[in-house]
């Protein structure tokens, strides 16, 4: 599936709940799904910086594709990098690159987009693209 | 009875809806609320005698001048400070504390010891920390118990005829703790050294009085008594005052000046370079002039009563524990439940209206000691009522619910 499919899978999920009570338990749910970071990766380094919590993310290459794992000691913040882990993880480093993250409006989670919020939302993505843009250019 | 209703109507932000619910704002000790006396000071200000102080002829500047030199007069009555020169407007307790520790480079040299207590917010350790370096003087910390308190008698020990300056907060910003200030000056005192004390989150709740303190230095922020952010001050005795050095140059601060040499004003002017924040120190005094007409007396043990309240009703809740348990303290609770992430809880929290800090609240050697990544906190003002906490409370559960 395209980054732009699972996206749409995402928002037609989250369309199913009418009150942010619903929504952020339909998160904490997802945060159990997300694909953990082997605790060898858990590191200082892998902290994404501007997260009240903490989240740690690791990225590999597998054949052409970068899979993600990571973990958050928060549940919430879980929740939202699993979101993004499902929509980006698996994919090829050009379409990650390329990649728009409008969906996170259309979840009702468009709080979290402001660069100030605590919680990092936006340096999470910056920092999957960042591996994907390392990966790209090992391609290259 | 504390006329909390008649108050409340005072604050136009507390009648404001934040996702949906009516607001509930237990983050006091981050800033406080303004009354609509002091929003007017601020508009009155700039609609009707907007101008540059002490240097005009004209009759705006004249105007601006005395209510600015009255709010100084204000706070001075205020704090029961000796002179109103001793009182020197700051942008806020951070500027103040800097002040003095840039003052206190040209006063120091390698090997002087300096005490700091473990209550510390970074704002009364980094500046410090930074003036060890310029001068190669030693940084030494005033433990503390598991309550929360400071170890005096590990604090004796500390004192040596090398101490020099002694600086700690007169009520934690991240447990609420009433620290021991009499105590620490005194003692100081008879090593020969000097005090700072922070107030920021003292003087919401508590009238010092500075020449029964016999304190040194004491500094405060305006934003924290219900006045606007941008301004607060720095109370010096004035022999210190007179032997620390200004801490910036510029207009206001000068006797003379020549390509040569420049001559500096006197107190209060040599700290006070450049055009102030003019509008913020009337609106400070108005400020204080609100919370006196209220009584601080009243105040205290009004948030007494909440604190006692709300602490009452947090320990029903299982997992919970309350960080900072002094026999002393001011209305502030940090909280943790269970192994729940305090931002998980805080953001719950806002989803319903209800404004909490959550974090280190910029005291991490504070949350390493309790080996934690941070609390919840609540801090209550004399505007907030028992039925806020129940709302806080309710919030509060069903935050528990979902994150279990």
């Amino acid at each position: 599936m395209s980054i732009k499919d699972i996206q749409n899978e995402i928002i037609d999920e989250f369309s199913m709940f009418d009150d942010w009570m619903q929504r952020y338990e339909y998160m904490i749910d997802l945060g159990k799904s997300l694909p953990l970071i082997d605790d060898q990766y858990k590191t200082e380094d892998n902290i994404i910086k501007g997260c009240q919590s903490k989240v740690w993310v690791h990225a590999d290459m597998i054949d052409d594709k970068v899979v993600f794992t990571a973990d958050s000691d928060a549940i919430i913040t879980k929740g939202i990098i699993a979101i993004l882990i499902r929509a980006f993880s698996n994919q090829r480093p050009k379409d990650i690159i390329e990649a728009d993250t409008d969906f996170i409006d259309e979840i009702g989670l468009k709080e979290h987009l402001s660069p100030t919020r605590a919680n990092g939302l936006v340096s999470m993505i910056k920092q999957l693209k960042m591996y994907a843009i390392a990966y790209q250019t090992q391609l290259q | 009875m504390f006329p909390v209703e008649k108050i409340r109507k005072d604050f136009p932000i507390l009648s404001r809806k934040v996702n949906g619910h009516p607001l509930v704002y237990f983050d006091n000790a981050a800033t406080s609320q303004t009354p609509q006396v002091v929003i007017d000071s601020i508009v009155d200000y700039y609609s009707n005698y907007n101008a540059n102080i002490h240097r005009g002829v004209h009759a705006l500047s004249q105007e601006a001048t005395d209510a600015y030199e009255q709010a100084r007069q204000k706070i001075q009555k205020h704090f029961n400070a000796k002179k109103t020169h001793e009182i020197i407007f700051a942008s806020g307790t951070t500027h103040a504390i800097n002040l003095v520790a840039n003052g206190f480079s040209s006063l120091l040299k390698k090997g002087d010891e300096l005490i700091v207590s473990a209550l510390e917010h970074h704002s009364n350790i980094v500046p410090w920390q930074m003036l060890c370096e310029r001068t190669g003087a030693i940084l030494k910390v005033i433990p503390m118990n598991h309550d929360g308190e400071l170890m005096m008698d590990a604090y004796d020990n500390l004192l040596t005829e090398k101490t020099k300056l002694v600086f700690c907060n007169h009520v934690s910003n991240a447990l609420g703790t009433v620290n021991p200030i009499e105590y620490i000056i005194k003692k100081a005192h008879l090593v020969g050294a000097a005090v700072l004390i922070d107030g920021a989150q003292a003087c919401p709740h508590i009238k010092p009085d500075v020449q029964t303190l016999d304190v040194d230095f004491y500094v405060a922020s305006g934003h924290k008594l219900c006045g606007p952010t941008g301004v607060g001050m720095l109370y010096g005795k004035e022999e210190w005052l007179n032997k620390l050095p200004p801490y910036q140059g510029g207009g206001e601060m000068i006797a003379e000046v020549t390509f040569e040499k420049t001559t500096y004003a006197d107190l209060p002017h040599k700290f006070e370079a450049g055009t102030p924040n003019i509008a913020g120190g009337i609106a400070f005094g108005v400020a204080l002039d609100y919370m006196n007409g209220i009584g601080f007396n009243q105040i205290a043990s009004y948030e007494d009563e909440l604190l006692q309240y709300a602490t009452k009703q947090l320990m029903t809740i299982d997992g919970l524990k309350i960080y900072g348990t002094s026999k002393e303290k001011t209305a502030v609770i940090s909280f943790n439940v269970g192994d729940i992430h305090p931002y998980d809880i805080g953001t719950i929290l806002d989803k319903l209206g209800i404004a909490v800090r959550t974090g280190h609240h910029c005291a991490q050697p504070i949350m390493d000691f309790f080996k934690i990544p941070g609390t919840i906190r609540a801090s209550f003002s004399f505007y907030n009522t028992k039925q806020e906490i129940d709302v806080f409370m309710e919030g509060l559960k069903r935050a528990v619910l979902m994150l279990s």
